[in-house]
Parts: C-alpha cells; structure tokens; sequence
C-alpha cells in the first residue's frame, strides 16, 4: 500500500451505527480526521468512545456504516490498515516475564519494521527509558509501563495512532511529561491521533478538535475551547460534568 | 500468511517459554508421572497370572501417543489464554496479524514442545520399562502427524469457545480432550466399547491412529484402511475446526467480546 494517502483525510466515518443485543452503543455518527490532526473522544462511561475505537481498530464489527481509512473501507483492508495504525491503551498488557527489548522486538517483527534493533534503541532513547531495555516488562512502574507501550506503538510510524486513555494510570507529573511528549511526537511527524480520555488537562492540551459524545451520538464537535463555550460552562471539566448529568437535554430528537 | 509475522509470534513463544521455569516444568512433569505411574501399574499386572502379554507396550504406547494429540491441543489453547492472561490480546489483534498466521506459530509451537516433551517419554520408557517407542518403525511418523493434525484441530475449536464465551470457559482447555478419550479407544480397542458407541469412535481420526499402532506393535502392521480413515477424517476435522474457529471469531468481534477479552 502507498504510505501517502491521496487524500487529506485520514479516516471517514459515515453512519457508523453499532447495537449490543437491544442496547445502542452507537448511534449514527459520522466524523473525519485530517492528516496530522489530533481529535478527542469525549464522553461520559457508556457514551460509546471505546466501542467507537474498538471499530476503528477492527476489534469490534459495525452494526451498519461503514470506515475508511486512508481511502480503504477497514472491513475489507483491515491488515494493510493496520500496518500503518497502531494502539496504546492503560488497559492492555504485555508478556509480563518477558524483556522490554523482547516484546518489542516481536512487535517490530510483526508490524515489520525494517532495522527492528536500530528502531527500538532509538524509540528508547527518544521516550528516555533506555536503562529498562532488559528489565522483565512486569517489574516496570506504570509510568514505565505506559512509555514502553508507547515505544510499542511508535515502532512502525503510525500514520494513525490510537490512545486509550494512555495517563490513565499516571501520576500528574509523568502526566504532564507523556502529553508533552505526545504532542512534541505527533507535531513532529505529522501523526494523525484519535484519543480518548476522561482527563480533560489531556484533552484541553493534546486535542486540535473534540468529538464530545453521550448516548452513543456526537452532540457537538469543536476545539477544547468551542467546547467550552458551546456548553457555556467555565472549564471543560464542568462541560463534562454538565454532559454527563444533563446531556439527554443535548441531544436532537 | 506472511513468514515474517509467524517468526514473530514463534519468537515470542519462545521467549515465554525460554523465560519460565514453571512453564517448562509444566512440559514434563505431568506427562512423566503418567509414564510412571501407567508403567507401574502395568508391570505389576504383567507379574500377576491374568497378564495380556504385550500389555506395556500397548499402554506406554497409547500414553505417549495420547500425549501427542493432548500436548498439540493444549498447545494452541493455551498459547491464546497466554495472550488473554497478560492482556496482551488486543495489542496482537490490532497489529496486522491474520489468524491462520496466529495459528501457524501456535502449531510450529506446539510441535517443538511435543517433540520435546516425546523423547523424555521415549527415553524414561526405555529406561524404566524397557518399552522402545520406535519399535513402531516408520509408521509412528504417520500415527504422530495424525494426533498432532487432530490436536491443532481441537486446539482451534476450544480457542473459539474461549474466545465465544470469555475466560470463565477456560476449564474447557484442559477439560475437552478428555471427553475423547474415552471414546477414541486411546487404551483399549474400539471392540471393548458398547455396540452404539464404535461408529461414533469411529468417526474421531485419533481412533484409527490407536489400533493401527496396537495393530504394529502386535506385529500386523500398519493398515492402509486406518491410515486413510485417519487421513480423510482429520481433513474434515480440520477445515471444519477452521470455519467453526471462523465463525467463533466473527460471533466475538459482533458482540465486541474480543476487546473485552484483551482487558479483562
């Protein structure tokens, strides 16, 4: 596959419409991103952001709708999608009694990363977690852990990086460290994002744009700061708080 | 399937093992004490005035053998509840791995630890009980390829149940190849079972895998008609274990339980 996509958007998502037995996960929505864009999926637990990721990754199938991305229609590329995505999340592991250098060599191998060992030495260094390369992965802290899931899923230069929550379990400190980090990385290179958090300090200084989600449907889509303003509250977090208690008021009929 | 990707997934499997103790502990120690305790028994009622003559060798055989379709079983089951147990499910659904690949490197796996696993046994039952397992001759080639062909087969249908119905069917790794055993006449002949019992033993490879080897080492040799009812019936079993794991795994990604697996 040609790593240049003919268009700008990296992902287009039309109708996307996702149902669990009787409940509805997902309701209709349809959004893009632009490359090098980094856009936030924000909602409320059960608003349908992780059920939306989960399709966009191809873990999940579509009840209706459909994805593309790079100008492919995910459920039938999904492989040589995903070469050119990758996945960080709090909630994923790694082989616990295996080496940091070890688990990502097997992942170089399978996203085939040309020059593995080059590539993982200088991904270490650039997240500055050298000194763990032959540390057992399951000795490692949380903010260990979560830099060498990132290395993880920086080895093949994602095009299309997705983040699930990735300071979820961090303290505010190395919080602050990884958002810098993230958006130094992806202003860097270009990197299109999709990233979801209940941090909204994440949000306001990672995200370009904000798909603010409840009940499975986009009830506004805008910057940090629009977002803010649309829901006339002082801070995002109280737009958050306001959506998560009163969003039903939100939504079109 | 690309090579590259199943060198990966073998590396890692590797490195899991090559790293645990216990996991390779685990790759002798039942299938020793078996040897051990079957090999016993048996000499004690060789020694007794009922004996079968050539009763050993009947048992330490159909041991090893069963051990081969266990082992290549649990092989691939227990490959992707490693995954699941170090919630490293996802990060390997959302690379670009295909199944067949996923199962490709669970099969090269598997077969290395039962090549492994085997010749301890050949070599403790030579030792201990004087019982040659390539006494078989040529024919044990074709007996193993069959168990471990059956394994794969059980091993994917197992996987999909865990994969359908999450990690509390998890007992149904160890538990399923023992539903067979009694039926597939591992160590006695199809005949000793129950008159409606035998087309349904009949119908499992692994059956016609047992009594051609009882038939070698009673000297008769192998016969063509076991060797190709165990051949034709593993095809079926395993293209049908294939499209069931298919099936299994689109019911998963429908139902948004293979995410869900990953983190659990």
């Amino acid at each position: 596959m040609n790593r240049v996509a003919k268009s700008d958007l990296i992902l287009r998502v039309t109708n996307l419409y996702k149902t669990f037995d009787n409940t509805i996960a997902v309701d209709g929505i349809s959004f893009h991103l632009a490359r090098g864009e980094v856009l936030g999926l924000l909602g409320a637990n059960g608003a349908g952001k992780s059920t939306t990721l989960q399709i966009l990754l191809g873990l999940t199938t579509p009840t209706s709708g459909q994805v593309h991305i790079f100008d492919r229609d995910l459920s039938r590329h999904r492989i040589s999608i995903l070469q050119h995505c990758n996945f960080a999340s709090a909630y994923t592991g790694l082989p616990t009694n295996l080496k940091v250098w070890e688990n990502l060599l097997i992942f170089a191998y399978l996203y085939q990363v040309p020059h593995p060992f080059k590539k993982i030495q200088s991904l270490l260094q650039l997240l500055q977690i050298e000194h763990l390369k032959n540390q057992v992965t399951g000795h490692l802290s949380s903010g260990e852990s979560t830099r060498v899931h990132l290395a993880k899923a920086l080895l093949n230069d994602p095009e299309l990086l997705l983040l699930d929550e990735p300071t979820a379990s961090l303290d505010p400190d190395i919080a602050d460290k990884m958002r810098k980090f993230l958006r130094h990385i992806q202003q860097e290179r270009g990197m299109s994002m999709i990233y979801t958090s209940h941090n909204m300090r994440d949000v306001e200084e990672v995200c370009d744009r904000v798909l603010f989600m409840h009940r499975g449907r986009i009830l506004v889509s805008g910057t940090p700061a629009a977002i803010t303003d649309h829901f006339q509250s002082a801070s995002l977090e109280d737009a958050f708080i306001r959506v998560a208690r009163e969003g039903d008021q939100f939504l079109s009929p | 399937m690309n090579l590259y990707r199943i060198t990966a997934l073998v590396l890692r499997y590797t490195f899991l093992y090559t790293r645990s103790f216990p996991r390779v502990l685990e790759m002798f120690f039942w299938p020793v004490m078996d040897l051990l305790v079957w090999g016993m028994l048996t000499q004690y009622l060789q020694s007794a005035p009922y004996q079968v003559p050539g009763f050993i060798r009947f048992l330490l055989g159909s041991m090893i053998l069963w051990d081969v379709l266990y082992r290549s079983q649990q092989a691939t089951t227990i490959s992707f509840l490693e995954d699941i147990w170090a919630r490293n499910l996802m990060n390997v659904f959302v690379a670009p791995v295909r199944l067949v690949e996923f199962f490709m490197a669970t099969f090269c796996v598997g077969m290395v630890k039962i090549l492994i696993t085997v010749a301890v046994l050949t070599l403790l039952s030579a030792a201990f009980f004087d019982f040659q397992l390539f006494s078989l001759g040529a024919s044990l080639i074709p007996l193993f390829i069959n168990l471990l062909v059956m394994g794969w087969s059980v091993g994917m249908v197992t996987t999909g149940m865990i994969l359908r119905w999450g990690q509390a069917s998890e007992a149904l790794a160890w538990g399923i190849p023992f539903l067979l055993q009694p039926v597939c006449a591992a160590f006695y002949p199809v005949s000793t079972l129950p008159q409606w019992l035998q087309p349904i033993s009949l119908a499992i490879p692994a059956t016609h895998v047992f009594e051609g080897m009882r038939d070698v080492l009673a000297g008769k040799g192998l016969s063509g008609f076991s060797l190709f009812y165990a051949v034709g019936l593993n095809c079926i079993y395993l293209v049908g274990a294939a499209l069931l794991f298919r099936y299994f795994f689109n019911q998963a990604r429908h139902r948004g339980l293979l995410a869900k697996l990953g983190t659990q």
